[in-house]
């Protein structure tokens, strides 16, 4: 509850600063703000209570994974003072609404009540609507606000029918009171029950960008400018996905049933389909988006898989990938600085231009490929035994399998970037952006050597 | 504690050395380094011959949860290749003084890393470990080959990624497989999972799955494809590092994982593995002696001779048994020296196609010499090293079937044909423009090639040193299988 408290004070703090005319306050006041609101977070770790009714949930589960958002937004605050440098106007609404997008991705690890879930996916969404076209002169950013938004609004619907639906069959919005209901049911689910199951299902899958609903994925992350992908790419998608783990691991706790081959399907789907689109994509961008749709594929694995031990699967995945994505978004913004594009011939002869940039990215490719000793190797690993444990054999091998054929577009940056000749443009780094680069690419390696660090918390 | 010191001095070494900036300071450090590392191997040797049953063990835990502990230790086989890496890093090093690669302290880097992942390998007793050491080691040899390979290197390297990468991913399968069956809790340590009990379909599988990963490393026909190209598209460096080194990593994950956890399905589909081998053996002979090309020639011969090594592993006799460790060593050194000697004659030549070379015994007569000491230890002559492997080797298959003994046998005969034809067309005759002006050998060249003749004839005229460490676990891994 400190969390989302602490970090809506923080984003009226900021547009308050906004109206002062403080603009040099404004990424120091948030970087130390979302500090302060970990260790707050941090303070509520051994104190599991609900609050408003059993509103809001809070326990290790919902605070680990506040953790990882409210971390993942850090990495990306330090990135903006590059990436919004010599831009003139004020930024004090697109932090704002950024950190107000934080509060809902925060309200969704925590929910205990289907109302509370709702109103965190529009907090975020809303939010998200408006910065992926915060980029106001760039017709694609503009593309890129409308179709998310488009879509996005009528998924919400189906969102919004789906949970209708289940209030409809069970009588309550209540995470706990479902699971009553559920368990009373013996397997036998009426069919309005259903119908709002798989409507949930269909627009949590939108926001996570699960397959055969992924199509707006690539497009609105090209359009959208960078330093926001990198945030869609991990926050959203991380408290998405919790979301949908969140409600099936309250409900329907240790019940098998027909949304387990539903989910089960849909990771197939997500895993081949990324994974192989993937291969086909000019642009580092494009191919970026099509490995976080990949990524989510893998992520379907834990929800299917709800074991006690999958939340800290979960966790350590979505730790790790997250680290890594906002580390390859970091070189692609910089990438995209010196280019004005991003096409896989900009990056050519990188390593000799750029030695350490080439090399913070190659170590993002390697751990999201999952090459041990890095950090997305023991998170594949996790999962992946996770799953096994839950004899879900066939699913493990889809999942090898894809990664067997995400070596060969994640090794594209790294091929051009040391075998090619190089196109002798040097990338425009500061200092601090170099050193924080080091930190990112330091965490993926020593999580990776480390794992225990993270591994048995939850 | 040894052991961990020379898994943890490659590492320190590798990072130490990307501060020095200027090229002869780096190569220098390398040197020192892999020496001093060389010197950590000749005390754990003697340590292990001293006060035996220690193993050298080191072990703790990692990751207590999931039943992967950091163990780490020596029996007679992995002390054997631990030597051998050892002992070959310092001359690979020596060896590449004459290139002048560009970045020095990422390719010296990456070559360190390389040697502690291959120890890393080498020593691990946890099946995850093992895992990830081995993955860990092809990611400096793709770099090495890729960035400082010839022409054609990104299509070739690449191919060289995920032939390899592919191939060991079957083996995590197999190895969570059976960490699943180890009684709770769950272990990757390597006797708990030799102790699992697995029915015959699984162990099919699980040997399928093992055997996928570790021949496409060795490698053998028919998933060869990728190696000649690599062989010869690496650097000089990268080549003696993955003929000499690195595919050794197939054979030994053979005797340590793959013949005693599944040893009825070796048992069972062995025969079918070994036509595989010995198929390998005859096609990649013919083919060397068609060759054109020096390197490609040691290639396709190093086929042959590793497929005789994997048959003898898959015959599962004592004598084959034995004869595969010592031939591993033996293989490694002869064929090191066999890429320093093209290596040299391709600096002074500019060229390394057969048909441009001749004659060169007559301006260098002490590379001549030395290539024919090599040629003649990979042809197996005795007082030999590989005399000593291949004779004990084709002792056991024959043993297993005196049909494939036979076939197999016939590697002796087209080696000498091929070796013996290849120093024919370059070193006698007449020299010609490429050849006529060549300068012989120099004193860093002779201390590169030197210790690698001396070992070629102490394991050849004293072989019992090495075969008796390795005896009592190859006899081991033999019980499992009984």
């Amino acid at each position: 509850m400190t969390t989302i408290i602490s970090i809506t004070i923080l984003g009226i703090l900021v547009l308050f600063l906004g109206i002062q005319k403080k603009q040099s306050w404004l990424l120091p006041v948030i970087l130390v703000g979302l500090a302060t609101s970990m260790i707050l977070t941090i303070l509520d770790w051994n104190t599991a209570r609900s609050y408003y009714h059993e509103m809001l949930i809070i326990d290790k589960t919902s605070v680990a994974f506040s953790l990882v958002l409210i971390f993942s937004t850090f990495l990306i605050f330090s990135l903006a003072s590059h990436y919004y440098r010599g831009v003139e106007r004020p930024l004090d609404d697109i932090y704002g609404v950024m950190i107000f997008a934080l509060v809902g991705a925060v309200m969704m690890t925590s929910y205990g009540n289907l109302i509370m879930l709702f109103l965190g996916i529009e907090t975020l969404s809303i939010a998200l609507y408006v910065l992926a076209g915060s980029h106001k002169e760039a017709i694609t950013s503009n593309e890129a606000t409308l179709k998310y938004f488009l879509l996005g609004s009528f998924l919400s619907g189906f969102l919004l029918f789906g949970i209708a639906l289940i209030y409809g069959s069970t009588g309550s919005f209540d995470l706990q009171k479902i699971s009553v209901f559920v368990a009373a049911c013996h397997g036998i689910y009426p069919p309005m029950f259903l119908a709002g199951l798989f409507l949930l299902i269909i627009g949590l899958a939108f926001k996570i960008a699960i397959a055969p609903f992924h199509f707006w994925a690539p497009d609105v992350y090209e359009g959208t400018p960078t330093l926001l992908t990198a945030f869609m790419a991990t926050v959203v998608k991380t408290a998405s996905i919790v979301a949908m783990y969140r409600f099936f691991t309250h409900t329907f706790y240790g019940i098998h049933g027909v949304w387990e081959t539903t989910i089960w399907i849909l990771a197939v789907l997500t895993m081949l389909l990324g994974n192989l689109t993937g291969l086909y994509q000019p642009n580092l961008k494009r191919m970026l988006a099509y490995s976080s749709i990949s990524h989510s594929g893998y992520m379907l694995l834990a929800v299917v898989a709800f074991s006690p031990m999958s939340n800290n699967a979960l966790l350590f995945y979505t730790l790790s990938y997250s680290i890594a994505t906002i580390l390859a978004f970091a070189i692609l913004i910089l990438i995209r600085e010196a280019h004005g594009n991003d096409y896989f011939s900009s990056l050519n002869g990188m390593a000799k231009t750029n030695p350490l940039e080439a090399f913070c990215l190659t170590i993002a490719m390697l751990s999201l490929t999952g090459i041990p000793p890095l950090a997305g190797f023991m998170a594949k690993y996790y999962l992946f035994t996770t799953a096994l444990e839950k004899g879900l054999l066939w699913l493990v091998l889809v999942a090898i399998a894809g990664s067997a054929i995400s070596v060969a577009y994640y090794f594209k940056p790294i091929m051009a970037m040391y075998l090619k000749e190089s196109n002798e443009v040097k990338l425009n780094v500061g200092r601090s952006y170099k050193v924080h680069l080091m930190f990112m690419t330091l965490l993926v390696i020593l999580i990776g050597v480390l794992p225990f660090l993270v591994m048995g918390i939850l | 504690m040894l052991t961990i010191l020379l898994i943890l001095l490659p590492l320190a070494l590798s990072l130490i050395i990307l501060i020095f900036k200027e090229e002869k300071a780096i190569r220098q450090f390398a040197l020192a380094g892999s020496l001093i590392e060389f010197g950590v191997g000749v005390a754990a040797f003697i340590q292990y011959k001293t006060s035996c049953h220690c193993n050298l063990l080191f072990t703790t835990d990692w990751l207590a949860t999931l039943g992967v502990s950091l163990k780490f230790g020596m029996d007679g086989i992995s002390l054997l290749l631990v030597m051998l890496t050892t002992f070959l890093l310092p001359i690979i090093i020596l060896a590449s003084f004459n290139h002048a690669y560009s970045r020095p302290s990422a390719f010296y880097s990456l070559i360190l890393l390389m040697e502690m992942a291959l120890i890393g390998v080498f020593t691990s007793f946890d099946g995850l470990i093992f895992y990830i050491f081995w993955e860990l080691a092809l990611i400096p040899a793709y770099f090495i080959c890729a960035v400082w390979g010839g022409d054609d290197r990104i299509r070739i390297t690449f191919k060289f990624f995920i032939y390899t990468f592919v191939g060991s991913l079957f083996m995590l399968v197999a190895l969570i497989y059976l960490y699943f069956r180890t009684p709770l809790p769950h272990s990757f340590d390597f006797q708990g999972l030799y102790a699992v009990r697995l029915n015959p379909g699984e162990q099919t599988w699980i040997f399928l799955a093992f055997f996928l990963a570790f021949v496409v490393k060795i490698p053998i026909f028919p998933f060869h494809t990728w190696q000649p190209d690599t062989y010869s598209g690496a650097p000089a460096t990268g080549s003696m590092l993955l003929a000499g080194i690195m595919l050794k990593m197939g054979l030994y994950g053979m005797i340590r994982w793959m013949i005693p956890i599944c040893n009825d399905a070796v048992q069972e589909w062995g025969g079918v593995a070994m036509i595989l081998a010995i198929t390998g053996i005859v096609y990649a002979s013919l083919i060397a002696i068609r060759q054109n090309d020096m390197k490609r020639l040691i290639a396709y011969s190093s086929i042959a001779h590793v497929g005789l090594i994997a048959a003898g592993l898959l015959s599962l006799t004592t004598y084959a048994m034995q004869g595969a460790v010592i031939q591993m060593v033996s293989h490694g050194i002869n064929i090191v020296g066999l890429f320093i000697i093209i290596d040299l004659i391709e600096q002074r030549t500019k060229t390394r196609n057969i048909s441009n070379l001749g004659g060169i015994a007559r301006t260098a007569p002490r590379l001549a010499i030395f290539f024919m000491l090599f040629l003649l230890a990979s042809i197996a002559l005795p007082l030999t090293n590989s005399f000593v492997g291949e004779f004990l080797l084709l002792l056991g298959l024959f043993e297993y079937s005196a049909i494939f003994a036979a076939v197999a046998g016939l590697t002796i005969i087209f080696s000498a044909v091929y070796m013996l034809w290849m120093y024919q067309r370059t070193m006698l005759g007449k020299a010609n423009e490429f050849t006529e002006n060549i300068h012989d050998l120099t004193w860093t060249e002779m201390a590169a090639l030197v210790p690698l003749v001396v070992m070629v004839f102490w394991i050849g005229m004293f072989p019992g040193l090495f075969l008796n460490v390795a005896l009592p676990d190859v006899m081991q891994i033999l019980n499992y299988t009984k």
